[in-house]
């Protein structure tokens, strides 16, 4: 190998690196973070792209590379050198593919730990449980209060470190809405309120088929399976109002089942919570999918077979 | 069937007819496997279409919303069972005994079966939309799956329990085959490394199938029935679906994308006029992923009912598929750098594969990470990852292998003009449709859906677009092959210079293959060796020798 090649071989080396390391860091692929933990996934993503960049542009720049440099001149039917191979660069890139995956499930482990996910009280499978249970509030109330295990993300360490105790919240998914239950207070909502800066415990169930809960600013989504309970926690940082997306297939309008995540201050938390809290006792209306702000599903409202008597089932289904 | 010949003059043509029948010769199967699963293909991808179509714009107006459940759950389910794995069996059907020098498949008639029950389960999935489709994915996912209609369901679930017989009697063939009928001078490392991949992926077929038959029979009796395996209304529950489903499916993954990496590693050294980059390592590679692929079924389940302990091992074990597919790739790259390369449409589509299926094994790296899955689980993102390695993997080696194989099947070149419009075409249409995916998923478009938020509209656009072009791309590819079998030029049969032993018969070969017993006179990949530069002789020439040599 010539001096003039081994140059070439690093600039382009340095330049690949360099590359990569900006474009890693400005994707520009993710929505806003707005807690804790969308942060951490989004270092890993960042990470794991600045990799990927690498690779992408190596393995590109060979292939391009090759295709013009060795195209088989006109005249020439000879063959080409016969290497059947070198044990050396084998290893190289047996090893180094080793070593960025060994890395990445270590970084990987370590951001899951983090945001909860060895947290014990949510990191052992009890199973299934009967369904029946958790139509009747009072005992989702009285489970939500002891600690009982789910599946999913619990606490994070940071928070349990700092004695927070978090907001919990219960989830429920049907067909095609999400009622969010206040236990403290016994407020339903059809949208998710939380006050800035407190950690949210969501208990999330489902009602009828297999739904999923995702906010894309949280980086979180949990499945709700009908007989399991699922738990995922996060501290909302920003304020603001995300949306709440159904991930998982669950029938013809799963793509207009959604709702909002409204993050607000402490105050207008509490006041929507009053507000809340004096509305329930007149109407429930407000918890379905006819009346509430979702925009992408009224539309669909009749053809969904939505009226005064679903509202009223619901309403007793929700009590 | 048919009856054995010694010379030539007398040895009997084969009759288009043939190709309608219940024959048994392995060549015949084989070409009806590629040109059904083809006809599916066309299927699958009007179904394609028809989503891109209705994804055009953020409400639901092309169709109805179940109609446009109806239409990704079969075309998920015809491009999986009708279209990928069938066409890898039909290639793996025309190819393994002429690589390996026998007359025939261990178990012809079986064979024939296996073939003949892709027709019957494919009519009956077709039929389907005439009766009521099924429209809970092609993952069926109960508890949806026992609501969603119960004859579309039923009619699902039987038509994949009878494509997966045919998959299961394949692979009892394939590996029977290779174990038994390879020429006596042929060792395990002499095998070309498309029967490699073969065995790894029957090896896969032979120990995953059998659990998704279980699962699907369970949900049959919860449906038919009212049992309650899976339904948590009895105390079933539908989380341990997901596993048995995805304990096959997740190999199945492999089972569509290993027979290609075998036609991959075929083709690049023939055009390239190089051995392959590290035989053993490529070869040993595949097994490896034969491995890994049985336990790594539960990154598709990250966030459903899944316990901490089993999202990490099965990250660590996700993560470790990239190290077999990085020694293949990095290989493959290694195998073409310093050839003289022959950029014909069979090595565009070959380079075009390396290069499309490294994009969709990198974001599978990432979606391996559980705390990046809990956010692009179920999302475009991963849509775009699974096509990148389906549609710029998969597809592009069954075409690579078209071009390359399709003077041995007809005894005429197709057009390489058109084949190479139908390259790039397909490159562009593929990128266009599939990369803004990603950025749809990560910016928070969820998939299997028809309503969607309309800040995702643009990109949207760009991917049904890419899709027409996809669509098009298929035009130059049907004609090609339809004017080169009756106006293609005349090729020998050996017309690219090849070695393995498929090359060491007539285009196409006689109905026994071979007029008498192949002789291995070098390795699969020997190119460059022991053929001095001012010698050049053709492998015809060289092969008269060897049998001069041996008095034969």
């Amino acid at each position: 190998m010539t001096t003039a090649n081994k140059i070439t071989i690093i600039v382009l080396a340095i330049l690949i690196a360099i590359i990569s390391l900006w474009y890693g860091q400005n994707h520009g692929l993710l929505p806003a973070a707005v807690a804790p933990e969308a942060e951490a996934i989004d270092g890993l993503f960042d990470f794991m792209m600045i990799i990927a960049t690498g690779l992408f542009l190596l393995i590109q720049g060979l292939l391009i590379y090759t295709a013009i440099r060795f195209r088989r001149k006109p005249s020439d039917d000879t063959d080409g050198p016969p290497i059947e191979g070198n044990v050396a660069l084998e290893i190289v890139w047996t090893g180094i593919p080793t070593v960025i995956v060994l890395i990445l499930s270590i970084y990987s482990f370590e951001v899951y730990s983090t945001i909860g996910g060895l947290n014990p009280k949510a990191a052992k499978d009890e199973g299934p449980q009967p369904v029946a249970e958790e139509t009747q509030s009072e005992q989702g109330l009285m489970a939500s209060a002891s600690d009982y295990l789910a599946l999913g993300l619990g606490e994070s360490p940071a928070n349990q470190a700092k004695n927070l105790t978090p907001l919990s919240i219960d989830v429920n998914a049907i067909q095609y809405a999400f009622l969010f239950t206040y236990p403290d207070t016994g407020v339903v909502a059809s949208e998710l309120h939380v006050p800035v800066g407190q950690p949210i415990q969501l208990n999330i169930s489902a009602g009828d088929v297999i739904h999923a809960f995702w906010v894309p600013q949280l980086r979180l989504k949990q499945d709700a399976i009908p007989g399991r309970e699922a738990q995922l926690s996060f501290t909302p940082e920003k304020p603001g109002t995300y949306p709440i997306i159904c991930a998982e297939l669950c029938g013809p309008y799963h793509g207009a089942m959604k709702t909002n995540l409204i993050i607000e201050s402490q105050q207008d938390y509490e006041a929507w919570l009053q507000q809340q809290q004096v509305a329930q006792s007149e109407s429930l209306d407000n918890a379905v999918a006819l009346e509430n702000s979702n925009s992408l599903l009224t539309p669909y409202a009749n053809q969904l077979g939505v009226n005064q008597q679903l509202l009223d089932e619901l309403k007793a289904y929700s009590q | 069937m048919t009856t054995p010949v010694s010379t030539s003059q007398t040895e009997p043509q084969r009759n288009w007819k043939d190709y309608f029948t219940f024959n048994t010769d392995h060549k015949v199967i084989g070409i009806q496997y590629l040109v059904t699963s083809f006809i599916f293909y066309l299927i699958g991808g009007a179904l394609a279409a028809a989503i891109r179509t209705e994804l055009a714009t953020p409400e639901s107006d092309f169709v109805d919303p179940e109609v446009y459940n109806q239409l990704f759950t079969v075309h998920g389910t015809v491009m999986i069972f009708l279209w990928i794995v069938p066409a890898g069996a039909g290639l793996a059907n025309y190819l393994i005994p002429l690589m390996i020098g026998a007359k025939d498949m261990a178990f012809p008639r079986l064979n024939a079966v296996a073939f003949w029950l892709i027709p019957v389960g494919g009519l009956l999935l077709m039929a389907s939309f005439f009766i009521e489709a099924p429209q809970a994915g092609w993952t069926s996912y109960p508890p949806l799956s026992l609501t969603m209609g119960q004859v579309g369901e039923e009619i699902w679930i039987l038509s994949v329990l009878i494509l997966g017989t045919s998959s299961i009697l394949g692979a009892i063939n394939f590996l029977a085959t290779i174990i038994k009928m390879r020429i006596p001078e042929m060792g395990w490392f002499d095998m070309p490394l498309f029967c490699w991949s073969m065995v790894a992926t029957a090896i896969m077929v032979l120990l995953s199938t059998p659990v998704l038959a279980a699962a699907l029979i369970m949900l049959s009796f919860d449906l038919l029935v009212g049992t309650s395996f899976f339904d948590p209304n009895g105390g079933g529950d539908p989380v341990v679906y997901q596993h048995m489903f995805w304990f096959y499916s997740h190999p199945a993954v492999y089972i569509m994308i290993l027979p290609f990496f075998g036609v991959i590693s075929d083709i690049l050294p023939v055009h390239a006029r190089k051995p392959i980059f590290g035989y053993r390592a490529i070869a040993l590679s595949s097994l490896a992923i034969s491995f890994l692929s049985l336990i790594v079924w539960a990154h598709h389940m990250f966030t459903t009912g899944t316990p901490a302990w089993l999202r990490i091992f099965f990250m660590a074990t996700t993560m470790a598929v990239a190290i077999p597919t990085g020694i293949k790739v990095f290989g493959w790259c290694a195998t073409i750098w310093g050839g003289k390369l022959r950029l014909n449409s069979a090595m565009l589509f070959g380079i075009g594969f390396v290069s499309s299926f490294v994009i969709g094994g990198l974001s599978g790296v990432m979606l391996a990470s559980t705390p990046f899955d809990l956010h692009a689980h179920d999302t475009y993102f991963v849509v775009g990852h699974f096509h990148y390695v389906l549609f710029g993997g998969s597809v592009l080696g069954l075409f690579g292998a078209i071009y390359h194989w399709f003077p041995k099947m007809t005894g005429r070149y197709m057009n390489e003009f058109w084949g190479k419009v139908h390259f790039w075409l397909t490159l562009i249409g593929l990128n266009i449709t599939f990369l803004p995916m990603h950025e749809l998923g990560l910016e928070g478009m969820n998939r299997r859906i028809a309503i969607y938020d309309a800040e995702f509209q643009p990109l949207n656009v760009v991917a049904t677009l890419g899709s027409y072009l996809l669509a098009v791309s298929t035009f130059p590819f049907m004609i090609n092959v339809v004017w080169a079998i009756f106006k293609g030029q005349p090729a020998s049969g050996n017309p690219w210079k090849a070695l393995t032993l498929e090359w060491q018969t007539s285009s196409p070969p006689l109905i026994e293959n071979f007029e008498e017993e192949p002789v291995l006179w070098c390795g699969p990949y020997d190119y460059g060796i022991d053929v001095p530069p001012e010698d050049q002789q053709s492998v015809q020439e060289l092969l008269s020798e060897v049998k001069t040599d041996m008095g034969r």
